[in-house]
């Protein structure tokens, strides 16, 4: 029964159930914590609402963080990397037909001379 | 019945091509009649794709000539042994690759009948989608060559007509005429190799010309238009451009699609390099070539997926990246075959992490085009910097969008990680730089679906996205099948790998047996 | 060498498209210059076709010669009805760019990029 889970790669293996059990265990631990929380829970009278040391709530809007704020250390760090990377994607036509005929000529060069 | 079942392979290109010029004269009769029809004619033919893939899988290559009264008789006993009509050969790697467009191409029609549904022009985009269907199918079952570069212009042209189709103030248009230029000339000079190698061979039939190939001057220059073309056409890196730009302004639904056309152009580029030159061209220099443009393809795809602000383009970058692992795979696989410093089990155990991984990359990378359809069609706009907290009314794309990006990002127990395990642990042995490359692409992936995740479901419920709705029914069953199939293609990988991959890994390395199964028993 | 100048006509038709695509700037010229190298594949195709000494492939009666299959000439067709296709395809894309860009220099036709 376990084995029709395994998938043996030749070198090794590797069962997918284990990780079933495991999210199902989990599953489990997180729901018996869920049923040991507050049955009555009042939700009407802005129990749920964010309490920030008295502050009032910012903008829903202002509380999302955008995509474009995300990695900007990745972004910053690569900058190098983009600035080279990034140039080639110019978007003019010309450039595609450019890189398929270059790089045809160079498989060709390479096939030809490694023969 | 026998009928229909022996000419199971014709009605493959025919069910999708009679629904193709019948939908504008039906769509007269109204929408429902309309979407009836497209329906009936999606269902037949995938179950036609998988009955064909069922009948290989069982009793081996199935060799279709069309036009002769008996199927047996398919090289007719005055022609010198050659085959003079156009035949189809469906080995186990056709069956494949037929499986996944079946099914890639009923989840997407019953998807668009719904995401179509408040848009004009609806007839002429089904046409068009069946057309790309049917030219997909083509593609995967032909052994002809000059009838592949009709199929290949076939697809190029209802590709672009779909990308397109939505003309978006030109900015598709501007797509759509990048893709049909760009691959109009890939299939002219596909053309040429094929007039090269009918000049020397005089048949344009794989299998006769497989038998003939002499390897002359002539072969290589053809055996180099072709693997060119071909990985321009599955977006292989240098020549990705096109890539983005298409898949980010087609509708959604046709991205999906869009996903399974470049890769029966990679599986034209196997064919090719396995079946077309097997045994000739030296495998450890193609090997190379190919595995260097995988790693290029999956490098540079992610790390220009990460900085994207559109979600679709975004996704088309690291459908690039996923088609390097493919890439990564078969080179490996190829390379280490002939080698003899490795066993034969590390060139196998590539080529089917290879292939494997067309499969899954097919369903998952399918199931987050559809899920990005999803938030174009609900929230109008793909800008990850507008979107955010549409988790909120919107779970059952939340849950379809987390397994697919898992999957992509290949994590146990989907099916990303099996067919990726497949390709470190081989390519680990063949390549040790190689395979840590590969896994450090996977946890950029990882990352940059983080990204996306966070930037699209997560976060307070917007105004502007108060009252969002979830998806319409077809479009979550569309969904649904897919990610089905992901979750259970990464439980039982085992079974997958032994009743489709294996069968397919082993036909693409043994091109004798493709040869003598049209020219019989060489 | 009579033999081989066909073929170089067809190699000069398919350069000078390659020299059309890659270095003009208007698409219309590159959707020309794809066509110029749709006639030099299609000339390719047809003098493929043809063999010194050969006869139609007649077999009544036939001396025994090399014959001529008509293959190459069915391919022909095809692809020049596939090139009028795209041809049309393409064209009225350009008009569609030009009328929303209100230009056709290919170096400005770059909304998508990056």
């Amino acid at each position: 029964m376990i084995e029709s889970f395994t998938l043996t790669t030749g070198f090794g293996a590797w069962n997918a159930l284990f990780w079933v059990i495991a999210f199902v265990i989990a599953f489990i631990i997180g729901w018996l914590i869920w049923l040991r929380g507050e049955k009555v829970y009042d939700t009407s009278k802005g129990s749920t609402a964010p309490f920030l040391s008295g502050i009032a709530e910012p903008d829903k809007k202002e509380v999302h963080i955008r995509a474009g704020n995300l990695y900007w250390g990745y972004n910053d760090a690569l900058s190098g990397y983009y600035k080279f990377v990034k140039p080639f994607h110019t978007g003019n036509l010309s450039d595609y037909f450019l890189a398929y005929l270059l790089v045809t000529a160079i498989v060709l060069i390479v096939v030809v001379v490694l023969k | 019945m026998d009928i229909i079942l022996d000419n199971l392979p014709g009605l493959l290109i025919a069910i999708p091509l009679l629904g193709a010029f019948l939908t504008p004269v039906l769509s007269r009769a109204g929408d429902n009649v309309r979407n009836v029809w497209v329906m009936v004619i999606t269902t037949l033919s995938s179950l036609c794709g998988l009955l064909v893939a069922s009948r290989v899988l069982e009793a081996g290559t199935i060799v279709y000539a069309f036009g002769v009264d008996t199927i047996s008789n398919v090289i007719p006993l005055d022609s010198g042994g050659i085959p003079i009509r156009i035949i189809f050969t469906i080995d186990p790697i056709n069956a494949f690759m037929l499986i996944i467009a079946a099914v890639v191409g009923f989840c997407i029609t019953l998807y668009s009948i719904s995401s179509m549904e408040k848009l004009s022009g609806k007839d002429g985009f089904f046409t068009l989608l069946f057309l790309l269907v049917a030219s997909v199918y083509g593609m995967i079952a032909t052994g002809d060559l000059f009838n592949f570069f009709v199929f290949l212009e076939i697809s190029s042209l209802a590709g672009a007509a779909l990308v397109a189709y939505r003309i978006d103030k030109g900015v598709a248009t501007e797509a759509g005429f990048k893709y049909a230029a760009l691959s109009t000339l890939g299939g002219m000079l596909f053309l040429v190799g094929v007039g090269l190698l009918y000049a020397q061979y005089n048949s344009l039939n794989m299998a006769v010309i497989a038998d003939r190939m002499q390897l002359t001057g002539l072969d290589i220059m053809a055996f180099v238009l072709f693997f060119t073309a071909l990985a321009m056409k599955c977006g292989a890196v240098p020549m990705h451009f096109w890539t983005p730009d298409s898949y980010t302004m087609a509708p959604s639904s046709v991205t999906a699609f869009l996903v399974v056309s470049s890769q029966a152009s990679l599986y034209a580029l196997f064919r090719v390099c396995f079946t077309l030159y097997g045994g000739q061209i030296n495998p450890l220099t193609v090997g190379w070539v190919i595995i260097i443009l995988g790693v290029l393809s999956m490098f540079i795809g992610v790390t220009m997926a990460i900085p994207q602000k559109d979600v679709k383009r975004l996704m088309a970058y690291h459908a690039v990246s996923q088609t390097g692992y493919m890439l990564l795979g078969v080179g490996v696989g190829l390379a280490a075959l002939s080698s003899t410093c490795f066993s034969q089990g590390v060139g196998m155990m590539a080529l089917k992490g290879g292939l494997f991984h067309i499969m899954n990359h097919a369903l998952y990378k399918g199931l987050l085009f559809l899920t990005a359809g999803v938030i174009m069609y609900r929230c109008g706009t793909r800008n990850l910097n507008q979107l955010g907290g549409l988790g909120h009314n919107m779970k059952w794309t939340m849950i379809f969008f987390m397994i697919g990006a898992l999957a992509i990002a290949g994590i146990p127990p989907f099916n990303g990680f099996a067919s990726k395990l497949l390709i470190y642990e081989s390519t680990f042995l063949f390549n040790p730089l190689i395979a840590v490359i590969a896994m450090v692409v996977s946890i950029l992936t990882l990352a940059s679906f983080v990204k996306v995740f966070h930037s699209m479901f997560m976060g307070p419920k917007l105004p502007e996205y108060q009252d969002v709705e979830e998806a319409p029914k077809p479009m979550l069953i569309a969904m649904g099948i897919l990610a089905v199939l992901v979750i259970l293609f990464g439980i039982f990988p085992q079974q997958v790998v032994d009743t489709l991959v294996t069968p397919a890994a082993f036909a693409l390395v043994d091109y004798h047996g493709y040869i003598s199964a049209v020219l019989g028993g060489a | 060498m009579i033999d081989n100048l066909p073929f170089l006509v067809v190699a000069v038709t398919i350069l000078l498209g390659l020299y059309t695509i890659l270095l003009k700037k208007d698409l219309i010229k590159i959707i020309m210059g794809i066509s110029i190298v749709e006639s030099g594949v299609n000339l390719f195709l047809i003098v493929l076709g043809y063999r010194w000494d050969s006869i139609a492939p007649i077999f009544t009666g036939a001396p025994s010669l090399a014959m001529v299959m008509p293959t190459v000439q069915a391919l022909t067709l095809t692809s020049i009805v596939i090139g009028v296709a795209t041809l049309a395809l393409m064209l009225s894309m350009v008009m569609i760019i030009f009328r929303y860009y209100k230009t056709t220099d290919v170096s400005k036709v770059t909304k998508l990029q990056g």
